[in-house]
């Protein structure tokens, strides 16, 4: 029996506005289980940082979480007091981001940087602070640790920010962290490296990772099983491999079509035909109704359930693609 | 580092040389000079007489030959002598500058420990009540012209409720010491302190507030939230931190400005400083004492600017000195 690390229920996130709420997320659910990597993918503005920000509970305003619970070893996220969230990211939880050049601070070191949140969850001296920041360079493969220790984030290249950020998320031995599209940025060289950093480092430290990509290429090589997203909603959920071979939704069959495959020269790569709705122009049923091949007169009005067609395939469709 | 601090200091007395010698310039061609005062003050003067004391104060010479000798001597520590105070330069100008620098000291750290935590919290706030309000008054600070924000706390403080002097440095006649007499000091400074201050607030306020907005908009404050910092350690360690490099600037080159530009304040409340005394000597046609005065102000904007750009290169480790 795998045991779930991670269980987002029900999870809605609203935005307002003066036209009004927009559901950024709206009513996810899924389970992360120990030492799984779950990649969510989807385009932009489909919800997937904002579920990861929720996650962390750092939606700022105007946006609120409105519904729903966030378990992280069966402790309900979403109930805790500021204080014990404090405690929880970072220390539990921990995140990177998109951008390693402005995800620092320009006017600390790196050294600096860690030792800050080492010293918010460790009770830790100064000094064993700074060793251990010294240990987490080192491990996430930085050179002369103890001279980048007292660099500026200026100093260091885009991948080497990037592995600072990793040190920096894991310095307290996150259980479970989450990776909000960290190689998006990065050279595609620089990329692999970083993955394979990532990879490594969950199987050494046996953690739960929710990896955050617009990429399929990425997603297909880093995770597990992969959740796909639209318009705030999950559309499919299923083991990797399965997903690629065997899309049930419309939405990731043309995704996955829409690739351009190696070898293979065409005239125009595919596309899917139409763009993401305006916040306020979802119709009350399936998101993906206006650009779908397959829609009928339900999708447009009926939210489809998540149904399990096969053991691990969940798909919210009335018409999924055989 | 010592190389740049070098180089800017030749240039600054390139500058001061020039500037010098453009103010003297400036000062030959206001109508009068001392003698002129002399014939007015003494109707039994002949023309003879007239021409004699011309020539006996070189007031015959072209500009340029009146500079390099004033130059020379000024260069060889002989400020001059005052025809109005009837004492040398240097003995009136010293006291003066230490009421000045008082003055201006006490209203800078007044309006910074004001400004600053007020700015913060308007762009904590940003779009709030409060933040509207502080604007309001930040902008009366800046639009106020200084004179009137005088008369009007005279108005209030020594004429209605009679708390403070109206004006002046010390009690006259008072032959007080130690505690009392600092006291006595500081009661005919609160006025001239809270006009200047005020007027600075209005500009500390409205640079705190954009580049504290701006600062706490960038994703390193994330990354900081993300670390599981309290709120506190992000707002001032990383958010203020980072707004504090524009301040810096605004705050040197305002704090040159005071020492020249408490003209205004400090003849209204007859405070003897320097400000009164640049006003007094032009009015007096005082040319020593006056060029003086111009060239301790031209100094001081040299030598702030020049420590707003050493400051912000300790500050900002991203600029380098070269």
């Amino acid at each position: 029996m795998t045991e779930n690390i991670v269980s987002v229920r029900d999870l809605e996130t609203t935005f307002y506005s003066k036209v009004g709420g927009f559901r950024a997320v709206n009513r996810i659910s899924y389970d992360i289980n120990k030492g799984e990597t779950l990649g969510i993918v989807g385009e932009s503005g489909c919800g997937k940082s904002v579920t990861s920000f929720s996650l962390m509970r750092l939606i700022e305003h105007p946006g609120k979480i409105t519904n729903g619970q966030v378990l992280l070893q069966g402790r309900d996220l979403l109930k805790l007091s500021e204080p014990e969230m404090e405690m929880v990211r970072g220390g539990e939880m921990a995140m990177i981001f998109q951008e390693p050049m402005t995800a620092l601070n320009p006017v600390l070191t790196i050294g600096a940087q860690i030792d800050e949140q080492i010293l918010k969850h460790r009770k830790v001296t100064p000094i064993e602070a700074k060793e251990r920041s010294i240990e987490m360079l080192n491990l996430v493969g930085i050179p002369s640790p103890s001279d980048r220790y007292h660099n500026y984030p200026h100093q260091l290249s885009g991948g080497m920010r990037q592995r600072a950020m990793i040190a920096m998320a894991l310095s307290c031995d996150p259980t479970f962290l989450i990776a909000d599209e960290p190689t998006t940025a990065l050279d595609v060289t620089i990329q692999a490296q970083i993955l394979e950093l990532i990879q490594g480092l969950q199987e050494k430290l046996n953690m739960t990772v929710q990896f955050i990509t617009h990429d399929l290429g990425v997603i297909s090589e880093i995770s597990d099983r992969v959740l796909v997203m639209y318009g705030g909603q999950t559309c499919e959920v299923a083991e990797t491999q399965e997903l690629f071979s065997h899309p049930r939704h419309p939405y990731t069959a043309a995704l996955i079509s829409s690739r351009p495959k190696f070898g293979q020269r065409v005239r125009r790569l595919k596309t899917i035909e139409g763009s993401v709705p305006a916040p306020y122009e979802y119709p009350p049923g399936c998101p993906f109704t206006n650009r779908c091949p397959f829609a009928t007169e339900i999708c447009q009005l009926e939210k489809p359930p998540l149904r399990e067609l096969s053991s691990g395939h969940t798909v919210a469709c009335f018409h999924p693609v055989e | 580092m010592t190389t740049y601090i070098l180089r800017r200091l030749i240039q600054t007395v390139v500058v001061i040389l020039l500037l010098s010698y453009f103010c003297f310039y400036i000062m030959t061609l206001m109508p009068g000079d001392p003698v002129e005062l002399m014939i007015q003050s003494n109707p039994k003067i002949t023309s003879e007489d007239v021409a004699r004391l011309r020539t006996l104060y070189g007031l015959d010479q072209p500009a340029y030959k009146r500079y390099l000798h004033w130059a020379s001597t000024l260069v060889q520590g002989d400020l001059g002598y005052s025809r109005t105070y009837r004492v040398p330069v240097s003995e009136l100008i010293g006291s003066k500058l230490i009421n000045t620098f008082i003055l201006s000291m006490s209203s800078l750290s007044l309006a910074l420990m004001i400004a600053i935590p007020l700015g913060v919290l308007s762009a904590l706030r940003a779009g709030s009540k409060l933040d509207y309000l502080v604007n309001f008054f930040a902008f009366a600070g800046i639009s106020v012209p200084s004179f009137w924000l005088a008369i009007v706390l005279i108005i209030i403080f020594s004429v209605f409720f009679h708390l403070l002097p109206a004006g002046g440095t010390s009690t006259i006649g008072n032959e007080l010491t130690g505690m009392a007499a600092i006291l006595d000091r500081a009661k005919y400074l609160i006025l001239p302190t809270m006009s200047l201050a005020y007027l600075q607030i209005g500009t500390f306020v409205r640079y705190t507030r954009s580049s504290m907005l701006e600062a706490m908009r960038n994703d390193y404050i994330r990354t900081a939230k993300a670390k599981g910092l309290s709120r506190q350690a992000v707002i001032w360690k990383h958010g203020f931190r980072n707004a504090l490099l524009p301040l810096i600037t605004v705050v040197t080159l305002s704090l040159s400005g005071i020492f020249s530009g408490a003209l205004i304040t400090e003849s209204v409340f007859a405070y003897q400083g320097v400000g009164k005394l640049v006003y007094d000597s032009i009015i007096a046609n005082d040319f020593n004492v006056a060029m003086v005065s111009f060239i301790i102000s031209v100094t001081m904007v040299l030598i702030m600017n020049l420590l707003a750009d050493v400051l912000y290169g300790f500050a900002d480790p991203r600029i380098s000195f070269k």
